[in-house]
């Protein structure tokens, strides 16, 4: 029984390199894998098309057990974070999300944008603490147990990198390449304000400096206000133990705020009256304006939206009916309403958003559309509840000028050509 | 504990978040103190105004040695760059289309340094360095930039006193600053 099991496994398995390879396997992750995952079924085999039975119907599929943990179908292998070749070094890089293979709101925990500074830690939750001392009533130390003994809640929201897009060319080809360092999970833990009040805050406590156990020992000063209000320290994502690239045992998270400042693998909250000038926020995570001054303490990320199909490296198959789809996010609250034009920005129409539309997390919206099969450009555009407009490229140049380098929340349009191949239009 | 023990406690927080200054007791008692020994030992926070910053000191010269040992693979041999940062030069380039932010171009605190050198680097072996080495170090990037003196060397006191040139060209955040309009048609 094994031997014949153990056989049809490897039949399963060499049927599955041989196709992925005539469909153009080779190709990984970067930005072609968009394009990759959409040409797999390219070249479907007559025998298992109508009116044959397919292959895969004529004997037992793969055993119980035979994927303890679980991974994704092997015709989804090219669904993969999207990591450049060319990094100067891959302890402090990013890699991103592939957004315009995703569905929905939520990022599976593979699949979440990754930023280090000092590499991806190996912790063993038992030997983890948290201390948190400073302008505090009772400096104290918790364990992985004691946190996860305080009450818990789970909340959906985004993280995006600060620096999601850059200014200046060259633009990405793809909706990753553009905008992958960002994703969306629902995340489970404590309040932070509710650890903050077991070691009780003393006057004149302004600030958090949350400090990482990373070999960076990654600091970011925090608005004691941002800490009272919604955030988290948080163990769990998507139902999960926290990936160690997001921070196992334990992050914090600061839902709207900019992704640097969600501390992985926390380690200490430091109770301040001044922020700590970190060489973080000081000479890196801030934003040169043209008269050589720069601006401090950007904490926000403000309203966003993209379309992810049809989108760069994708192709539209022929003219007729396609659903536009994409999302939008606010670091400042809620999506109100996120307009599409299919037309070069000339007129918009008001998407659909999808339920539910929560509080900083991805909105997925959805416009019904007939291509007409002329060139076209298609835009989206994210409205949020305070009423802030998601800008143009141009408009933010024209304030912020070519130095500034994060919090780029621009529009950004799709092209369309006559033959149904995606480009970015401002590439 | 059984379920009706618990009770009281939402009472309790409700108590506290009225009245803060009442915060005596915590409410789950998680947790235990942290001593005083435990928090010297993790906290490495250098406040920018030097607040923190260890005893011991480093000379200018000893930093060079540091630097061409530990630093220099990543920075260049004089701070120039390469896989690390540039660490050195670019002051009265910030206005210009072709800013170069530096060390000494760029940072507004001087203690800054001593913090990130000491928790970050080396890259490959981080919090390795003795504080007398971070103080040397930090001497000799701040003398490559014109900051300090060849024959200076480097203390909490003296670290603390050294005004960087870019200090007070940071700004707060005042976005929104772009005000776009949601018009519908022929915008």
């Amino acid at each position: 029984m094994a031997e014949s099991r153990d056989n049809r496994v490897s039949t399963s398995r060499r049927r599955f390199l041989r196709e992925s390879a005539a469909a153009g396997g080779a190709v990984i992750a970067g930005g072609l894998a968009g394009g990759a995952a959409m040409a797999q079924s390219a070249a479907p085999k007559a025998d298992n098309l109508p009116p044959n039975i397919p292959e895969w119907m004529k004997a037992p599929g793969d055993p119980m057990g035979s994927q303890l943990y679980g991974t994704p179908s092997p015709f989804e292998k090219n669904v993969v974070k999207n990591i450049p070749k060319d990094l100067k070094q891959y302890l402090s890089a990013s890699g991103r999300t592939p957004l315009q293979e995703l569905d929905g709101i939520i990022t599976p925990n593979g699949l979440f944008y990754e930023r280090h500074h000092g590499g991806v830690p190996t912790i063993d939750p038992a030997e983890h603490r948290l201390m948190l001392h400073g302008l505090v009533d009772r400096p104290m130390i918790f364990t992985m147990e004691d946190i996860r003994r305080f009450p818990s809640q789970s909340r959906i929201h985004f993280i995006e990198c600060s620096g999601n897009p850059v200014y200046t060319k060259p633009y990405g080809k793809t909706a990753s390449d553009l905008v992958g360092l960002l994703s969306c999970a629902e995340w489970t833990g404590v309040s932070l304000k509710l650890v903050l009040q077991e070691a009780g805050l003393k006057p004149g406590a302004k600030w958090v400096v949350a400090e990482g156990a990373d070999a960076a020992a990654m600091t970011r000063s925090i608005p004691i206000e941002k800490c009272l209000d919604d955030a988290m320290l948080v163990y769990s994502q998507n139902g999960e133990r926290l990936r160690p690239q997001q921070g196992y045992p334990v992050r914090l998270l600061l839902p709207g705020f900019e992704g640097n400042m969600n501390i992985k693998w926390l380690r200490r909250l430091h109770v301040t009256a001044e922020p700590a000038y970190s060489r973080e926020e000081t000479s890196k995570y801030t934003d040169p304006m043209p008269d050589g001054t720069a601006r401090e303490f950007t904490f926000y990320m403000e309203a966003k939206s993209i379309i992810t199909r049809p989108s760069g490296g994708q192709h539209l198959a022929e003219p007729g009916f396609h659903q536009i789809t994409g999302i939008a996010w606010s670091g400042h609250g809620k999506i109100s309403r996120v307009d599409v034009s299919v037309d070069d920005g000339k007129s918009w129409q008001e998407a659909e958003l999808q339920e539910p539309v929560l509080t900083r997390a991805l909105t997925r919206f959805r416009l019904p559309w007939r291509w007409d099969g002329k060139p076209a450009v298609i835009q989206s555009r994210a409205i949020d509840e305070t009423g802030y407009v998601q800008p143009t490229l141009a408009e933010l140049l024209a304030v912020r000028g070519d130095n500034y380098y994060y919090h780029n929340n621009a529009i950004w349009p799709w092209r369309i050509a006559a033959d149904g191949e995606v480009t970015n239009a401002l590439a | 504990m059984r379920w009706h023990d618990l009770r009281p406690i939402p009472l309790a927080i409700m108590v506290l978040a009225c009245a803060p200054q009442a915060m005596a007791q915590s409410a789950y008692g998680i947790g235990r103190a942290a001593t005083p020994a435990e928090i010297a030992g993790w906290n490495i926070d250098i406040g920018g105004d030097g607040s923190n910053l260890p005893p011991g000191s480093g000379t200018v010269s000893h930093g060079r040695e540091v630097f061409e040992q530990q630093c220099a693979s990543c920075h260049g041999d004089k701070g120039e760059g390469g896989i690390g940062d540039r660490l050195v030069g670019g002051e009265g380039t910030l206005a210009t289309t072709k800013p170069v932010r530096t060390v000494g171009s760029y940072w507004p605190y001087a203690p800054t340094l001593f913090d990130y050198i000491r928790r970050a680097m080396p890259q490959n072996a981080p919090q390795s360095l003795s504080n007398e080495d971070v103080y040397a170090v930090s001497a000799y990037v701040l003398n490559l930039n014109g900051l300090l003196p060849g024959d200076a060397t480097l203390d909490a006191k003296t670290l603390a006193a050294i005004k960087m040139p870019n200090r007070d060209r940071f700004v707060s955040d005042p976005r929104p600053d772009v005000k776009n309009k949601a018009c519908v048609r022929d915008c």
